[in-house]
């Protein structure tokens, strides 16, 4: 096998996972309730953290998203960090 | 468009090497009530369908494509490692013998997809319903799969999936009530 | 979590066998019926799981949550947590 990965990135993923299902959900919620402001604002709260958690984890771990920085000037980090299936 | 992130919706672990398992896990890669299924569906359902719904049916859809990813991680795990004898002992020979251990899009018995799986009616009371019936079948293909799995880790991955049937049948019922509601309708006959 | 459900999520019947069915009788045949049967359009305010316990248990409202373990296996029984 390739070089484990450490902990923390098991970890943080996780934690990626556990907001984005939150997001999910009220997505989903909230496509046949349009009107349930309090939905809306646990939304953006869940949206906004999401951003927040994925940052960290990109700065960390490389690229998680079609479209986010390429942190080296030199090395395509995409294609460098394990995919999904692999970890 | 869409955009792919590099992550699973759900941790997939599995703790024991049985390739039997992954024959059964093909049932809801490309089986008639699968998540390839489900996903194409509603994907193409959208198109006609009053607006105050196809954000859901786009959302799920979207979901969906998440959940196969999934499915065929699970069957990646199962089979990446196995030897020939391995896959012929766990009823996988004609699999192998047509696809090694790539991922195909067949059911558990070996049946390719097909689109005929799947239906658009146009009309979206009957296609609601369909969407209904999907995600009761797709929940009750998890239960058997459940059933056949003594793997605690898969098991796990398997719950989350089956939960979300539940949660899809619920959004989809309540889509149904959105369209036959009689406020603010004008009487056409 | 103590169920104060006012349904049950979990059914079963017993099948009819014969004298001259082969097989000894499986005595209970089991079937689903999830919470979404029940609750009609969504109330507003529900109960939430935390964020953590949403994502294992797959929903965010406890309302949805419905345990399935293989029924026919021995001492196989709901663990609802
Ligand atoms: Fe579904």
């Amino acid at each position: 096998m390739t070089k484990p990965l450490p902990k923390e990135y098991y970890k943080q993923l996780e934690e990626i996972q556990t907001a984005d299902f939150v997001v999910m959900e009220l997505m989903l919620y909230l496509d046949t309730h349009p009107t349930d402001q309090q939905a809306i604002g646990q939304y953006n709260q869940f949206s906004q953290y999401s951003k927040q958690l994925k940052r960290a984890f990109e700065s960390q771990f490389g690229p998680l998203q079609q479209g986010s920085l390429n942190p080296s000037q030199t090395d395509w980090a995409w294609s460098e960090s394990p995919w999904p299936w692999q970890v | 468009m869409w955009t792919y992130e590099k992550k699973l919706q759900y941790p997939v672990k599995v703790s024991t090497c049985n390739p039997t398992l992954a024959k059964y896990l093909m049932e809801q890669y490309g089986g008639a009530d699968g998540e390839l299924a489900a996903a194409l569906r509603y994907m193409n359902q959208r198109y006609t369908i009053p607006g105050k719904v196809i954000g859901l049916l786009n959302d799920i859809a979207t979901e969906e494509f998440a959940h196969l990813e999934m499915i065929a991680t699970m069957i990646y795990k199962l089979t990446k490692d196995a030897t020939p004898q391995q896959l012929r002992d766990a009823g996988l020979a004609e699999h192998y013998v047509s696809h090694d251990s790539a991922l195909f899009y067949n059911n558990a018995a070996g049946v390719p997809f097909t689109a005929a799986y799947i239906q658009a009616k146009g009309d979206p009371i009957a296609d609601l319903y369909e969407d209904i019936a999907a995600e009761e079948k797709a929940r009750a293909t998890y239960q058997w799969i459940i059933d056949m799995s003594d793997d605690p880790d898969l098991n796990d991955s398997l719950r989350f999936l089956r939960e979300r049937e539940v949660v899809h049948s619920q959004r989809f019922r309540e889509a149904v009530e959105i369209l036959k509601d009689e406020r603010d309708q004008k009487k056409v006959f | 979590m103590k169920s104060q459900q006012p349904f049950t999520s979990a059914k079963s019947y017993v099948p009819p066998h014969s004298p001259f069915d082969p097989c000894p009788p499986i005595g209970r045949k089991y079937y689903s019926t999830p919470p979404n049967l029940y609750l009609g359009f969504q109330p507003s305010d529900l109960p939430q799981f935390s964020p953590a316990d949403a994502l294992r248990k797959g929903t965010l409202w406890k309302v949805f949550y419905d345990y399935y373990d293989n029924p026919y296996r021995k001492g196989a029984g709901k663990s609802r947590d």
